[in-house]
């Protein structure tokens, strides 16, 4: 099957289905009587069968096949739902995302699925024996296309009329069923191209699924409709056959309500169900206005949003950023020129590249939503495993970042939230002991601010025990006996960041593989972000970590040192301050100088980065740019400011990747590279 | 690199007195030196960064690697881009002006001793009517390991 091209998007389509049935179960533990969940559930659990049925992967839709079925039955309120139930479907829930997971490798998402699908087969039948049937009306309704789907094609009161008034002017009605074949990968091209031969043969007048659902592909194999139409029937036929792809068709008269003469078993049999109840024919075409409306909904939604490769959103990044750079050399250009029509045409440039900026940064935002939701699932089975009982809230979920910042901060997170759960969180009998409720409560949240993101992981556990933190770091040698006594209380819960360091007594499957909370720190910082722990010991912990929106392009502050530029990001300067040479105090032998209280040390970034020097003489005021790293202070002295700006950042590629204090360079206006300072190294 | 492909295409450039020739495939373009910015504490021979069509890119001096006397720069100049396992790095030279056809049977091995270079940086040599060229094994000049060892030493 020529099925490649179709790959990626099925892929993302039943990431997004299994999101959504992920979301869906959580949400229904929480309130197990909500049936709107269910369908919701059901509905994409459906999609992701048909799709992966479509597709080939046939035990992808066995298995959601099977949940299918006892979601069927939870709606239709045979089985209850109970936490054991739950289990079962989050478990399948993880074979199917592995089995996704498989076939975006490229494997065959097959797997031995046997263990979970007993269970779903115990759980539908366990509870009520009546649902084996409806499991055989389900199945029947995939097998046998042109019988079971009748039973949907009644006609309303309008319809009715039409159709009447077609029978009496002598026009044939007739119920046509039409069954694309199986491996049909254009279903919508296929159902276009049946609707045009019939709208040439006369007119549809109702079609079950509807339109717009056929549309939007949101049917089987098959599709019923009724056609008024002046042609015979086995024209009609030998026409729809020409479509390609299409597997069969039956051509039926249509019978209408009012005569019932007809001995056709299937017509009887649809009769009954219109004549039988009235009430639920007008339900029918209610239900059917329903969904032609949310169908039209779904449609404008789905108009708003393309997939774009993010491959080429970085190319269209590289491009901007080249012409940025360019912008930069004709605003110099026009300057100098001083030609009125010029300098307005550039004027104009600079503005709309402004605005182009904008969009295309925010073209690759992406919400933390895409990170956060798998975070509910694995708090509650790690909550499972150890017996605890953790309620879990995420807020901001909508908060934006760049997704080159989402795509790294993810295992960072991971570790945090494991960590908060073995470690933080007691167990529910030491809680009540304590006097706190048994369940433990975690907040993931995410909120804008300024130029930042901030992730916040809190936790009502037991906080972290400073004696034991400290006493631990000076027995790992992370500090010296000396140093712990000047800690700060913040210092101290920052220790347990630090290389070296893990206060697990034992390692736990959980948290405490060998990699401690330092990795986390480093992932954090490469990002260009940092981390902060807040903590009262019993209370419970916050961890804090503050990202930047974006890593491409960045706020700095220019900087002369003799002849070269720097750029010093503005993330981590506190101010810029100009001091004269004789306020300048030393200690230890060191430069240092009273900032605002504070005894800062002076970092010469001239001898740092060893800058060929021309001149001799001293100057008798220092300029210097204050940066921080935490609670820490530097003044880095450069021998003159430029200005803010906001910059491109590149890396100085492989061949230079470890330079001392640089962490990338960028284009300058005027074509120059200028480098980027890494003041983070800077200060010990 | 090992073996040398039949009728090798290069691109010959100077330093100092000698021609070397490095393989066309591996390079990207031949550009003039404009603004290059130094890089701090890195190696001796890394002349520093430049902004080629909105690429960092870094440039190696080929004198300095190769341990010979440091030249201002001329009207000649040039810097060869060139793209080794996914990277590309300038390179200085003299000058580079010619693209020869290399026979593969006009190829020697390098000799035990050529100037102060390190034969490990040298495929071959290839004389070629009254040319003598200087093969070079890129890898080996630009190797990140190499790099490395050589910035310990710095």
């Amino acid at each position: 099957m020529e099925s490649n091209q179709y790959l990626d998007v099925f892929i993302d389509e039943s990431k997004e289905n299994l999101q959504v049935v992920n979301d869906g179960l959580l949400e229904l533990e929480k309130d197990p009587s909500s049936l709107s969940i269910v369908d919701e559930i059901f509905r994409a659990a459906h999609t992701l069968k048909g799709m992966s049925a479509t597709m080939g992967y046939e035990d992808l839709s066995d298995l959601t096949h099977k949940m299918e079925n006892v979601l069927d039955a939870i709606r239709n309120e045979k089985i209850t739902v109970n936490s054991s139930v739950m289990d079962v479907l989050l478990d399948s829930l993880e074979y199917l995302e592995n089995m996704t997971a498989d076939i975006a490798e490229g494997g065959a998402g097959s797997m031995n699925v046997e263990t979970v699908v007993t269970q779903l087969k115990a759980i539908e039948k366990g509870e009520d024996l009546s649902q084996t049937e409806a499991t055989s009306a389900v199945k029947g309704d995939e097998s046998e296309s042109s019988t079971s789907s009748v039973e949907g094609l009644t006609v309303d009161q309008f319809e009715q009329t039409v159709l009447e008034q077609a029978q009496t002017d002598g026009q044939n009605v007739y119920h046509i069923t039409v069954s694309l074949s199986e491996d049909c990968l254009l279903k919508v091209a296929r159902v276009y191209m049946v609707f045009e031969v019939l709208e040439q043969s006369g007119e549809v007048i109702k079609s079950v699924p509807t339109v717009d659902a056929l549309e939007n592909e949101e049917f089987e194999n098959h599709f019923d409709l009724i056609l008024v139409t002046t042609e015979q029937d086995e024209e009609l036929k030998a026409k729809i056959m020409k479509v390609s792809e299409v597997r069969e068709v039956s051509i039926k008269p249509f019978e209408l309500e009012a005569e019932q003469s007809s001995g056709d078993k299937q017509i009887t049999e649809e009769n009954q169900t219109v004549s039988n109840d009235s009430n639920e024919q007008t339900e029918i075409s209610n239900n059917q206005t329903n969904d032609q409306s949310t169908d039209q909904q779904k449609k404008a939604a789905g108009n708003k949003t393309i997939r774009v490769n993010i491959e080429r959103l970085d190319a269209l990044m590289n491009l901007f950023e080249e012409m940025v750079i360019d912008r930069g050399r004709l605003e110099q250009i026009s300057e100098e020129l001083n030609h009125n029509d010029l300098k307005g045409t550039v004027e104009r440039i600079s503005r709309i590249s402004g605005d182009l900026q904008n969009i295309i940064l925010t073209m690759r935002m992406v919400p933390i939503e895409q990170v956060f939701n798998r975070f509910p699932r694995m708090v509650r089975q790690l909550t499972r495993e150890l017996g605890k009982d953790i309620d879990m809230q995420i807020e901001g979920a909508e908060t934006e970042l760049d997704r080159t910042v989402i795509d790294e901060i993810g295992d960072p997170l991971v570790h945090l939230i494991r960590n908060a759960v073995d470690h933080g969180v007691e167990m529910p009998e030491e809680r009540k002991q304590k006097g706190k409720p048994a369940q433990g409560n975690m907040l993931l949240k995410a909120f804008h601010s300024g130029n930042h993101v901030f992730v916040e992981i809190r936790d009502d556990g037991q906080g972290i025990n400073k004696e034991k933190v400290l006493n631990k770091a000076i027995e790992n040698g992370v500090v010296s006996s000396d140093q712990a006594s000047s800690l700060t209380d913040k210092q101290i819960n920052e220790l347990i960041l630090a290389s070296g360091f893990s206060t697990a007594q034992e390692i736990s499957d959980i948290s405490g593989r060998g990699v401690g909370l330092d990795v986390v720190k480093s992932t954090i910082e490469s990002l260009g972000g940092s981390i902060e722990i807040d903590s009262e010991y019993g209370k419970g912990t916050t961890f804090s970590i503050q990202l930047p929106l974006t890593l491409s392009i960045i706020s700095v502050m220019l900087v002369m040192i003799e002849e070269e530029t720097y750029a010093i990001p503005l993330s981590s300067i506190i101010e810029t301050a100009v001091i004269k040479r004789t306020d300048v105090m030393k200690a230890h032998n060191k430069e240092v100088i009273d900032f605002r209280g504070h005894i800062v040390p002076l970092v010469d970034l001239r001898q740092v980065f060893e800058v060929p020097s021309a001149k001799v003489e001293e100057e008798s005021y220092y300029s210097v740019v204050v940066v921080r790293k935490g609670d820490q202070m530097a003044g880095l002295v450069v021998d003159s400011f430029i200005g803010q700006q906001e910059i491109v950042l590149k890396g100085l590629g492989d061949y230079l990747s470890n330079v001392f204090a640089i962490s990338g360079a960028t284009i300058l206006g005027n074509g120059e590279v200028a480098l980027i300072v890494d003041s983070n190294a800077l200060i010990k | 690199m090992s073996e040398v492909i039949q009728d090798d295409k290069v691109i010959v450039f100077k330093l100092k007195d000698e021609e070397y020739g490095i393989p066309i495939e591996h390079v990207g373009s031949i550009e003039r030196i404009f603004n290059i910015t130094r890089v701090p504490r890195a190696p001796k021979f890394v002349k520093g960064v430049m902004n080629l069509r909105g690429v960092i890119t870094p440039i190696i001096d080929l004198r300095e690697r190769f341990g010979l006397e440091t030249l201002e720069q001329t009207e000649s100049t040039r810097i060869i881009i060139i793209h080794v396992d996914d990277k590309s790095i300038g390179v200085i030279v003299d000058a580079a002006n010619d693209v020869v056809d290399v026979p593969q049977e006009k190829v020697e091995p390098s000799p035990e001793v050529v100037g102060a270079v390190n034969a490990d940086y040298i495929r071959g040599v290839a004389k070629i009517d009254h040319r003598l060229l200087i093969l070079l094994n890129l890898e080996k000049v630009l190797s990140v390991e190499e790099f490395d060892e050589l910035s310990t030493i710095d």
